[in-house]
Formats: structure tokens, sequence, C-alpha cells
């Protein structure tokens, strides 16, 4: 089933970012992008996100709130790293308090490059995200039938 | 045996056209923001995602509570389909909110008891109307019963237009939109983080998602019961009536509870006086 492709939620934090890129992301949500076409919902909530957009090189404060909201969403999630700075720290990258990119933190699926990331640019990365997402829900849901099937391995040799 | 055919179908058809009405929904809201929109069956979508999605529930007794909330709003929809006492629906439609407030009360997040608080607020705004509602029903056509609520020839809204107008306010609330959807809502998706529903996930999103979506047919139903002595003019009725909500929805902002508390309750004030003059004109004329 692909339903995961047609209904992706976004979550979308600012991990100290200059907040250049955030505008863009919330502008994927305008008329003009309108990206609630392809079923993308941005919700405010982890438990209920399949994608985590991400902004910024991630200051020594919020490297805890990352982690936290990435481990508080359900699988199968993928992360997109927007901007410069996510990906590697960007102008910011020599501060005393930047950890220098998305990845140092939390595993990321997709990079989008640019300073600042354009909406278009955006809405690719976010496609791209998809074939990732619907991957890993291949790889769950087969990894889960795995389990089943020792789990009636093992009763069947326990019967015998 | 018709009951039973008419609970049937409630049952089987009912997340169908919900679905369909949420997804006829969202585009209309789409165009009156000069976007496109999502595809027409994008609600179907969303609550299959769901499913495939890894259950992370904490407190596992969340699930039952959601369960039975999804149960009971199935049965008081099936009792109404099937011609069924009108207060005991209604009654069975209470136990089921109450079910998701306890289901919200059950886990550990603050921002989900905010909901279950809110959700709370919005039982007692609606409850005095719509069990008015049910009172002015039952003061034209004789009876709580359904099944001669829609069979009665006197047209109930030329009646009751301060019960429907009241009604119509309570709609509001009962499908979420705003002004007055305080508890969790379709859009907005930051107020609160998501109201009532924040730490519901996956399967259990689902489930309340697919209530929803009984609950809204169930509703409408109730709105035919005003016009059921023209069934081409009652279907009229609940298309207009379920589109001037979706306006209503997108011309104005989300208000505070205070005031979603004082507009049910000036509502089943309105609903009280048209009641009153009725009685008192039904007194006269006998």
């Amino acid at each position: 089933m692909a339903f995961l492709k047609r209904s992706p939620w976004i979550l979308h934090y600012d991990a100290s970012s200059c907040n250049g890129c955030d505008i863009e992301v919330l502008a994927c949500l305008t008329p003009l992008y309108d990206v609630e076409r392809f079923g993308i919902i941005n919700t405010g909530n982890p438990k209920h996100a399949d994608i985590l957009m991400i902004t910024g090189g991630i200051n020594e404060q919020n490297r805890e709130v990352v982690r936290n909201i990435y481990e508080q969403m359900p699988e199968p999630k993928v992360v997109v790293a927007i901007g410069v700075c996510a990906a590697t720290g960007g102008i910011f990258r020599e501060c005393y308090n930047i950890v220098g990119g998305v990845d140092k933190v939390i595993p990321v699926d997709v990079y989008v490059p640019g300073c600042a990331a354009r909406p278009e640019m955006i809405i690719d990365g976010v496609v791209t995200a998809l074939s990732i997402l619907e991957e890993k829900r291949a790889k769950m849901s087969g990894a889960a039938q795995m389990k089943d099937d020792a789990r009636h391995a093992e009763q069947a040799g326990e019967s015998t | 045996m018709n009951w039973l055919i008419g609970a049937v179908l409630f049952l089987v058809l009912a997340p169908i056209a919900g679905g369909l009405i949420a997804g006829i929904d969202r585009r209309i809201t789409a165009r009156m923001q000069g976007r496109v929109g999502p595809p027409l069956l994008q609600p179907f979508y969303d609550v299959g995602k769901l499913f495939e999605k890894e259950s992370v529930v904490v407190t596992t007794a969340q699930n039952f509570y959601v369960l039975a909330y999804l149960i009971f709003i199935a049965l008081s929809g099936a009792l109404f389909f099937a011609g069924g006492d009108l207060l005991l629906i209604i009654f069975a439609f209470t136990l089921a909110h109450v079910f998701l407030v306890l289901g919200a009360y059950a886990v550990h997040s603050p921002y989900s008891h905010i909901g279950a608080e809110r959700e709370l607020i919005q039982v007692m705004a609606y409850e005095p109307m719509i069990i008015l509602a049910a009172v002015g029903l039952y003061m034209v056509s004789g009876s709580f019963y359904v099944t001669d609520i829609v069979t009665t020839t006197i047209p109930a809204v030329l009646y009751l237009p301060g019960v429907f107008l009241g009604f119509a306010t309570i709609l509001t609330i009962k499908l979420r939109k705003s002004p007055f959807d305080i508890s969790t809502s379709h859009h907005a998706h930051q107020e609160i983080v998501k109201g009532i529903t924040t730490e519901f996930s996956g399967s259990t999103l689902a489930q309340v998602e697919i209530a929803h979506w009984y609950e809204n047919v169930f509703l409408l139903g109730f709105v035919y019961l005003f016009f059921a002595w023209n069934p081409a003019i009652g279907i009229i009725a609940v298309v207009v009536t379920y589109l001037a909500e979706v306006f209503v929805d997108n011309v104005t902002a989300r208000v505070r509870w205070q005031a979603a508390l004082k507009s049910g309750w000036f509502a089943a004030v309105i609903g009280i006086a048209n009641l009153a003059i009725l009685s008192y004109m039904m007194l006269g004329g006998a």
C-alpha cells in the first residue's frame, strides 16, 4: 500500500536558524505553492509527523530538543535538513555555540541546499524524502514479518 | 426489519460518506483560500497512512477509551438511522465524548490535558442545545422516535426557527470548525500542539478520525429531521447548512473558550425562548 507517500505530514523545527529558511518552508504552504495538493500537512506534533523538516545548525541548547523530537516521531520517519546551515553549519559554522549540522545529532535523509533554500527546492527535497519514506516502510513491514515468522517457527518448535 | 437495514447501512456507508464529505470540505476550503487543495480521497489516504505507522502508545489505556469512543459514536448513529429514541441517541452520543475525554486524560501530556478540558467545555456548551433540539422535535411531532419525526408531515423548521438556529450554532462546535474549534482543529495545527488528539498517533488517531466521520454523518442526519416533511428540501437544507459551516469556518478566527461557552448557552436561550413561544401557541390553540 502506498498511503504513506500520499499523506506525508510534516513537522517543522527551527534549530537556531536565522529564520530565512523557515519563511521559505512556510511559503510552501501558501496558495502559490500549496503543498496540500500532495496531501502534505504541517502538523505541530511530533507524534503525528512523518517528515521532520529542520533548519539551522543546531546550538548547544536545542541539541536535546532536536533529539527528543526525533525520538517522539513514530516510524517510518525521515529527516530533511533545509538550508546550508542545517547541512554544515553554514556561515555560523565557526560560532562557539553551533554544533554544525543536523547530522551531528540525528540521522539525516535528505539535504536541501541553499541560503535561503528556495520553496521549489524544499518541495523537491520533500518529494525525494517520500521515496525514502516508502523504502523505510517496506523495510519496517519486512522486519515485522521476519519477527512474526520467527515467532511462529519457535512456537511450532515448542509444540513438536 | 427496516430499522436493521438503516443501522447496517449507516455502519457500512457512513465512513465512506463521511470521508468523502471531509474530502469535499477540504477542497472547498482550499478554493476559498485561493488554493488548489488536496485530492478528493485525501482523508482516506490519511487514515490509511495512520494504520501503516508504528504504534508508540505509552499508556495503553488510551487505546481502550478511543475504541469505546468510536463504538459509542457508531452506536448512536446506528440507533439514529434505525429510527430509535432521540434521547437515548443523545445520551450514547454524550457518553462517546466522555470516553474521548477520558482517553486524553489517561496520558501524561499536559497538552493533551488542556485539550481534554477544552473538550469538556465544548460538551458543556453544546449539550443543553442538543437536548432542546430533541425536545423541540418532540413538541412538533409528538414523539421522540426518529421514525415518527421523519414521517411527520408538519414542517418542523417553521415551528422551530430558533431551535434550528441554535442547533446550527452548536453544529459548528460539533464539526470542529472555527470559531469554536477550541479542543482540536482541522486547520491551525499549532494550536496547543494538537489539543485533545496530541497523544493519539497511528491507528488510534485513525480511529478518532473515523469516529469523526460517523459523527458528521449523524449530525447531518439530525439537520435533516428539521426538514423531514419534504425529502428534496431536506437534502438541499443539509447541503446548504454544511456549506454555510465551511464558509463560517473560513471567515472566522478561533474565539476563546469563554466565548465558545457563552455562544453555546446563548443558542440554548434562543432555543428555550422558541420552545416557550411554541408551547404558549399550542396551549392557546387548544
